[in-house]
């Protein structure tokens, strides 16, 4: 098949669709939210990528975050479903279906408290979906609660002072060995739609945890997922450029300059080698440097961990390559021969 | 108390239920779990069955891998008749933890066959008592020393073999079947079989009435679990997706979904699965991977018991108001909490009707025999997608571990049903669809398969409010319009939902209802109260909801016994509600203690009701 390389009008991508055809229904989150923020990269990235919106899944679990699928891609399929529970929704989704792009929101709670079990075995099972966290640290539609991965000695107006260490969402996958961990900042648009870019072209389970401020509960001066606090401390871990695979290589870094990692569609994540720039490949620095950060307090995004060797859930199970959900009832339905023999074997 | 007998009331006396003679009693193996017992149990099942004898066994065990006292029991009926019995005519000792019991069991007249080993005081003289070198025969054998305890089994196959007539020939044709022709097991466990016949020949006097005679009463039959019967229904309804958790008595289920689905759903040339199985981490996932694979278009399925019941409510009420059609198979076991594993009862009804918090129902299918669990198996997915909710089938320990005789299964006739799906070139025609509006007036809307590839497609699925346009809403009028249109879907579930199965007998006052593992029971103790002079007609439950033939049955009868394996009277209670105008005629015969009701005790219990 012939790829076409450029839109027939300025106004359309590849496969002809306007940016209004990627939007959704109108937010009725917070005015400033970072969520919405996020919700527009998504839709600013599947316009670009010219993703087919119909052969888009959204899925969620509960909460301010997990509201957002009905926030863009309209055309697209979207199951808002239970608290904590939609990695296990991912998973008999893209079992049923194994050809559609899956695109999984969560917050910090859905997926550090309630939902951290089925998050850990989502990543074991290496579900094909791009997993977002959109991270603010704060419990936002039952009015202002830590979440799991607030830190330590943080204070909220209602909850007083959180005592406990936070749960790392970009370890915790790591350690699960997801092949795609990245962390980025909604106030970071750029990065973002990179990093979302390069995540729906990896062949399984990509997690982007997204520090994404609550303006109503956790946006004040000394809050660690503030919109401020993250502008004045993100640092930027590694600089990359992500290539599809239907696109010329255009961006040229002299020899020795930079590093290509080659995703499973044909698409490159050029990484350009900055000094003690962190090396996403490699599995014990992606450890390392997010329990360095931790311990530092520092707020690193960017690239941690990629790793495309792992076979998706649906390849492990030897999935056929056309739709479980679609196989005609000749496939899904054995002979009257076959069931004769069988009651045979109990005769 | 011990798990072979169980009696209540003062009028045990009163129903007879005391075979003799030619194929017509029972026998039960009072053995350690873990000893390789079954392989024993199974083999003498299966050559009296190859006889052409109807025969039925229960395994009662113990929740436990090796070590803790397990009873095997066979029933031969000459007449057909195949629920539990209280008393078994024949025992087979080879637990001397439990002996003193098991043979304080036996009623006058029976057989104790145990280890001379055992030098144990033959104190009941109503009795009879054969002895046998058992662990010199296991000795004898050749078996290394760690098969010893596994062969041993094998000299009780030898001592029934011959002193009930059973031809040796089924018994070698069996332990072939078990070993699945291996000639070195085969001809091991045969070896102790012989010798064992040998010595009961030269040394037994054969003094108790009881014996086989070749029948033909099991001609073009087969023997299976419910569990496997339903794993198989599963796979001629073309499963695509199932997701499960480890859990007695469920497990077995998907172990014979795996296999079968290996033998029958692999294609040959590619190796590709036309299916996937998968192992949750827990029954929340579980039941969460099959509504996500419902919604997208698969035929999923989960099987659990009633823990994971209790684990999978959330998402059963997610289904329930997102309208995603999956099936979930109960293998009711006995609770509260963790209850007894490996213990059946039919406790799981009332939960699983109304699963979920607020006002949620479902449809239950209620098997009875191996015939139901295959149909329900395939039926369940065409069920679930016309009505686009999620089946529960209620099978239980009794119908889902023992080993049944049954008809073989009836290949499905119809095409498979997979509902009101709009295609693309639907939407093209239509010009778009509102995901729960109720075009058709049965209250079941259209849905569309994600992937579909149309741009009006898409809808959005919420367990929050929403509208007949999957919109978010909080509209009073538009909430109750819904849950009015739900009312109606389950209103037509009653439609559709397998029929009862109604035996009226001309001149009846009684009105018999039950469900499930109870009809084996049921069956003969309508013949024992026939006896006794009260003619009964029978409705079994199929489903629920009811329809018009239970309606019609509920208000035909004065008196109206609801009889079944739980302590509260689960269907009771339902039915009640059911049919409210004649809720007082109903009355509850339940009973829970782990094991399978008994005909004796059912008519029993109608007796004293009709006193």
């Amino acid at each position: 098949m012939a790829v076409q390389m450029t839109p027939s009008s300025p106004n359309v991508n590849l496969i002809g669709l306007e940016r209004a055809d990627y939007k959704g229904k109108p937010s009725t989150l917070c005015k400033g939210c970072g969520h919405d923020s996020i919700s527009a990269r998504i839709i600013s990235v599947a316009y670009d990528l010219s993703l087919k919106p119909t052969q888009v899944i959204k899925l969620s679990g509960i909460g301010c975050s997990s509201k957002t699928p009905a926030y863009f891609l309209s055309q697209s399929h979207g199951f808002n479903g239970l608290h904590g529970r939609m990695p296990s929704l991912a998973t008999g989704a893209t079992l049923a279906n194994r050809t559609l792009t899956a695109i999984g929101i969560s917050g910090d709670g859905d997926t550090g408290s309630i939902g951290i079990g089925q998050f850990k075995h989502m990543v074991r099972r290496n579900i094909p979906l791009v997993y977002i966290v959109e991270n603010n640290g704060v419990y936002g539609l039952t009015k202002g609660q830590f979440s799991a991965t607030a830190d330590e000695g943080q204070k909220l107006k209602y909850a007083g002072l959180n005592e406990l260490p936070p749960i790392d969402v970009c370890l915790e996958a790591v350690v699960a060995d997801c092949g795609f961990v990245a962390r980025s900042f909604a106030g970071d648009p750029r990065q973002v739609e990179a990093l979302l870019k390069a995540a729906l072209s990896h062949r399984g389970t990509a997690v982007l945890d997204i520090i994404s401020p609550c303006v109503t509960f956790n946006d004040h001066e000394d809050s660690t997922k503030s919109y401020s606090y993250g502008k004045s401390h993100e640092q930027v871990i590694n600089d990359f450029t992500f290539i599809p695979a239907r696109e010329e290589i255009t961006v040229d870094y002299e020899p020795g300059q930079a590093a290509d990692v080659r995703l499973h569609d044909g698409s490159v994540i050029r990484l350009k080698k900055l000094d003690h720039s962190h090396d996403p490949t490699d599995r014990f620095a992606a450890m390392r440097l997010l329990e360095e950060a931790h311990q530092k307090q520092e707020f690193i995004t960017g690239l941690i961990y990629v790793n495309e060797s792992r076979p998706t859930f649906p390849e492990l199970e030897r999935l056929p390559d056309e739709p479980l959900a679609r196989l005609p009832e000749e496939r899904v339905r054995p002979s009257r021969e076959a069931l004769a023999k069988v009651i045979a074997e109990f005769a | 108390m011990s798990v072979t007998d169980v009696q209540r009331g003062a009028l045990v006396s009163d129903v007879l239920d005391t075979p003799a003679g030619v194929n017509n009693f029972s026998i039960v193996a009072a053995t350690v779990n873990g000893s390789g017992s079954q392989t024993a149990n199974t083999t003498l099942l299966r050559a009296l069955f190859k006889m052409g004898i109807p025969v039925s066994g229960k395994n009662l065990f113990p929740s436990n891998i090796q070590g803790l006292p397990t009873w095997f029991s066979i029933r031969l009926s000459k007449d057909g008749y195949i629920a539990r019995r209280e008393k078994s005519e024949i025992l087979v000792a080879m637990n001397l933890a439990t002996a003193a019991e098991d043979i304080a069991n036996l009623p006058p007249g029976g057989v104790c066959i145990l280890p001379s080993e055992w030098h144990l005081k033959e104190d009941r003289s109503d009795i009879i008592y054969y002895t046998l070198p058992v662990q010199q025969m296991a000795k004898d054998s050749g078996a290394t020393a760690d098969r010893r305890p596994y062969v041993a089994n094998m000299v009780y196959v030898g001592a029934l073999t011959e002193l009930l007539g059973i031809d040796p020939a089924e018994i070698e044709s069996a332990l072939n079947y078990h070993f699945d022709g291996k000639p070195g097991p085969v001809k091991l466990n045969m070896g102790v079989v012989e010798a064992a016949i040998k010595y009961t020949k030269e040394h037994i006097v054969k003094s108790d009435p009881y014996r086989v005679e070749r029948m033909n009463a099991n001609q073009g039959k087969i023997i299976i679990d419910g569990n496997n019967a339903s794993a198989l229904g599963a796979v001629f309804g073309g499963f695509t997706v199932a997701a499960w958790y480890p859990i007695t008595p469920s497990t077995s289920l998907i172990d014979a979904l795996t296999e079968h689905a290996k033998a029958l759903r692999v294609d040959p040339q590619t190796g590709e699965h036309t299916y996937a199985i998968v192992q949750a981490e827990d029954e929340i996932a579980a039941l969460g991977m099959v509504v996500g694979a419902g919604w997208a278009g698969a035929r999923a399925m989960t099987s659990t018991s009633g823990p994971g019941i209790s684990l999978m409510t959330e998402y059963a009420g997610l289904a329930y108001f997102t309208e995603v059609p999956a099936v979930v198979w109960d293998i009711m076991r006995m609770g509260p909490s963790t209850g007894l594993p490996t213990r059946v009862s039919q406790g799981d009804v009332l939960s699983c009707y109304y699963l979920g918090h607020g006002d949620t129902r479902h449809v239950c299918l209620l098997p009875a025999n191996m015939k139901e669990c295959f149909e329900f198996g395939w039926r369940a997915f065409d069920l679930a997608e016309r009505l686009q909710t999620l089946i529960f089938v209620l099978s239980d320990l009794d119908l889902g571990m023992n080993l049944w005789m049954t008809d073989p299964f009836d290949y499905p006739e119809q095409p498979m049903d997979r509902g009101k799906v709009l295609s693309a070139e639907d939407l093209q025609r239509l010009g778009g669809f509102h995901r729960y509006e109720d075009v058709d007036g049965d209250g079941i809307p259209y849905r569309t398969i994600p992937g579909t590839d149309h741009p009006k497609a898409a809808y959005f699925t919420r367990g929050s409010g929403h509208n007949a346009q999957a919109a978010y809403t909080e509209r009073a009028d538009e909430w109750e319009a819904n849950l009015k249109r739900l009312a109606k879907k389950f209103a037509t579930a009653r439609t559709l939902v397998p029929k009862p199965v109604v035996d009226e007998v001309p001149g009846a006052e009684v009105g018999l209802i039950a469900y499930g593992s109870t009809d084996p029971g049921i069956v003969e103790a309508r013949m024992f109260l026939e006896k006794r002079g009260i003619k009964t007609s029978y409705l079994r439950l199929r489903a629920l909801p009811t329809e018009d033939i239970f309606q019609a049955f509920a208000h035909k009868y004065a008196r109206i016994y609801v009889v079944e394996n739980n302590f509260d009277g689960q269907v009771h209670k339902i039915l009640q509600t059911e049919a409210p105008d004649v809720a007082g005629r109903m009355v509850s015969i339940a009973h829970c203690d782990g094991l399978p009701l008994t005909s004796r005790w059912i008519a029993q219990a109608i007796l004293e009701q009709e006193r």
